[in-house]
């Protein structure tokens, strides 16, 4: 007995050592949002699972693509798992940053992520991050305002009626705007819906030659349409709005419509903090009967750059956090209109979810997104909002001044397109595109 | 002999110090008043002033979030560490400027504060490859240090400008007495400068405290400092300025307390030498 007690004691510190040996602190850089924060509060799941700890470094969205994108450059291994969106990630992966997530385990069913964020999210068919959560856009709007108006939302509006909408909605007396859109400078947030609005328009950015394409008629049509409306239906001062603005705007009742991401359902729904959440529905986002909608495809997304040395803890970490298993833990601490949108496709089918007000127009949204077909006509590049090529950040934030410049009453059209269209060809001059 | 001031004069200069004074102060008593509001008031438009329903609960998430203790003892040790090592240099260098000058001392000056004017983010890769290299990248030993680098110019410089009213035959008087020069700037220099000295130290913690290109470059989550706690609240996509507000005013509690109690140092060194 003596002998069988001194095995079973032996044998359990000879456990609890193996695990300590293997348990392995992870460093976690992330973006500052309601679903990481979220996930940051369940990590504890985590750790009694595998035993692994985890350090987060929680930054801006800028800051945080600034200081993943010095350390990822120079292999510092300052962090184990990097949050990057689908701008990074199919560049990041054909440079040989990342470490591949091919091997991911059966469980984890990798063929149960939407198929449009797998693309997106994959170098030469190899998955290189797994996506968090997934966003588009589209079409949010107050019910009660359009009722007033004597207009009914299709679920599938073109700009002419958004623009006729948005004149009808418009109430200056009573601080009602008819739509509110991003005008603010910098390549993810006026720039980014500008892109996509353009695609719409029949514009991109490059032709198949990689010359920029800011002299042709569709970018000259967008911006017109686009500064017409808002001169008309739009809030004082939208030069400078992003998301942060609009939000803050349409929680307030300040507006009547408002495209944008389709995570910012979640919020303008929440009676919390929206004074309109009993009155919001949603539409997708328009088109101009040119085939292509101007809605956007964007994922947060877990990869572990190159220069790590865990990375065995930190694929666990991904398979654990991307699960339908964490979904299912979120769902059960804060209910199912707080799940990570947008990432899986069971996600979907699930009835629980179902009965959310948003996700069937959210799902339709990232479903008619196509990062590979964005444009009217044949564009070289991969991505809707942006153009996934390295140079693109740079060039799409300088272009973006140009036209918040417009937005502001600073210069015209024809001046910022002129601007836009030298900045472009010299960028892409410089980097050997041309 | 003094110009005499009429009363209305007084009263009128009174008013537009306070004015000037409470508008330097605005942004900081409205991140104050901000962290008591919930997030819905705190983008209320017109916006609320004094008269919201005021909370305790942005302090409460914030505490629960974030390990507040971790990043404010970072903060002491890289400010205080890189200020005090900054001294170490600075006292002898600005005193072999101001008392045994060469014909390129004026130059080293003003050579030494042009790197000043070098865009941080312009070294920032050498810098961390050269962290990388030493294995210092988010330590506490590699930011005291590079904190030190880039605030030595305006120390040398600040305490430069303060030796140079000592006079210089006291310290000659001194060397005659026999004493050494460790003795001659220890005992003789350092307790004659002590207003620019303490001034000095002041406003280079302060700079070290706030400075958030390189502690949020170099650090991840070890040796993160408060301006990354600062940094882990703001967001593109969210309304956190609730949130942003209860961690900046936990973030400048500490450094405006120090300022608040060393207000009378801090002015006096500043103003040291100025009306001769």
């Amino acid at each position: 007995m003596k002998l069988r007690n001194a095995l079973i004691a032996a044998s359990a510190i000879v456990s609890v050592t193996s695990t300590a040996a293997l348990a392995e602190t992870l460093t976690i850089a992330t973006v500052n949002n309601g679903d990481m924060i979220r996930m940051q509060g369940l990590t504890d799941d985590f750790t009694e699972k595998t035993g692994h700890t985890v350090e987060w470094v929680t930054l801006e969205e800028n800051v945080l693509r600034q200081r993943v994108t010095t350390d990822i450059t120079t292999k510092g291994g300052a962090f184990d798992i990097m949050t990057i969106g689908m701008y990074e990630t199919p560049i990041w992966g054909a440079n040989g940053w990342l470490v591949p997530l091919n091997d991911l385990s059966a469980e984890y069913n990798v063929d149960d992520i939407l198929p449009a964020m797998r693309g997106g999210l994959s170098h030469d068919g190899t998955l290189y991050a797994a996506p968090f959560y997934g966003e588009s856009s589209m079409i949010m709007y107050r019910t009660d305002l359009m009722e007033a108006a004597g207009l009914e939302m299709p679920d599938a509006p073109t700009w002419t009626f958004i623009r006729e909408a948005a004149a009808a909605m418009t109430d200056r007396d009573a601080e009602i705007n008819g739509i509110c859109l991003r005008g603010k400078a910098g390549w993810g947030e006026g720039g980014a819906f500008i892109t996509a609005m353009s695609n719409s328009f029949g514009a991109r950015w490059f032709d198949m030659d990689w010359n920029a394409q800011f002299d042709t008629q569709p970018w000259k049509d967008t911006l017109e349409f686009y500064v017409g409306m808002m001169m008309e239906s739009g809030p004082p001062g939208y030069a400078t709005n992003g998301f942060n603005e609009n939000l803050s705007l349409f929680q307030q009742g300040k507006c009547g419509m408002w495209i944008d991401a389709t995570v910012a359902a979640s919020f303008v729904t929440n009676p919390d903090d929206s004074e309109v959440a009993d009155s919001v529905g949603f539409a997708l986002a328009p088109d101009n009967g040119l085939g292509k909608r101007s809605n956007w495809l964007w994922a947060w997304a877990l990869a572990i750059p190159a220069g790590t040395q865990k990375t065995d803890a930190a694929k666990e970490f991904i398979e654990w956090a991307t699960s339908t298993g964490y979904i299912e833990l979120v769902a059960e601490n804060e209910g199912w209109a707080n799940v990570p949108p947008g990432a899986r496709i069971s996600l979907y089918e699930n009835p629980n979810y179902q009965a959310v007000p948003f996700a069937q127009m959210t799902l339709d949204s990232i479903l008619s997104a196509d990062p590979n077909n964005s444009t009217v006509e044949e564009s070289p590049y991969v991505g809707i909002q942006f153009a996934a090529i390295p140079e693109f950040a740079g060039i799409a934030t300088e272009v973006s001044q140009e036209f918040s410049a417009v937005y502001a009453g600073q210069q015209s059209i024809d001046e910022a397109l002129e601007k836009a269209q030298a900045i472009t060809n010299d960028a892409m001059e410089a980097a050997g595109y041309r | 002999m003094a110009r005499a001031v009429t009363t209305n004069r007084k009263i009128l200069n009174t008013a537009i110090a306070w004015g000037i004074g409470l508008l330097i102060f605005f942004p900081i008593l409205w991140t104050i008043l901000t962290s008591f509001k919930t997030e819905a008031q705190a983008i209320a438009d017109p916006p609320v002033f004094l008269f919201f329903d005021w909370t305790l609960e942005n302090y409460a998430v914030v505490q629960e979030r974030s390990n507040y203790m971790r990043f404010l003892m970072n903060s002491i040790i890289i400010a205080g560490g890189s200020t005090l090592l900054g001294l170490l240099i600075a006292v002898p260098a600005a005193w072999s400027m101001a008392f045994v000058p060469s014909r390129r001392t004026k130059d080293i000056l003003l050579w030494m504060l042009s790197t000043k004017m070098l865009p941080a983010v312009g070294v920032l890769y050498p810098i961390y490859l050269i962290f990388i290299q030493l294995g210092i990248l988010d330590t506490r030993v590699g930011l005291t240090v590079v904190l030190m680098l880039i605030n030595l110019p305006i120390m040398v410089w600040m305490l430069y400008t303060y030796f140079k009213e000592i006079p210089g035959e006291i310290l000659e008087a001194a060397r005659m007495d026999g004493a050494s020069l460790r003795e001659e700037i220890l005992y003789v220099l350092t307790p004659m400068a002590v207003p620019g000295i303490a001034s000095t130290l002041l406003l280079n913690f302060i700079l070290a405290w706030n400075e958030a290109f390189w502690t949020l470059n170099l650090t991840a989550a070890k040796a993160a400092p408060l301006t990354a706690f600062i940094a882990s609240y703001s967001s593109p996509e969210g309304l956190f300025y609730a949130k942003l507000s209860a961690a900046s005013t936990m973030a400048i509690a500490p450094i405006l307390i120090l300022g608040w109690f060393s207000q009378k140092q801090l002015v006096r060194g500043l103003t040291f030498g100025a009306v001769k």
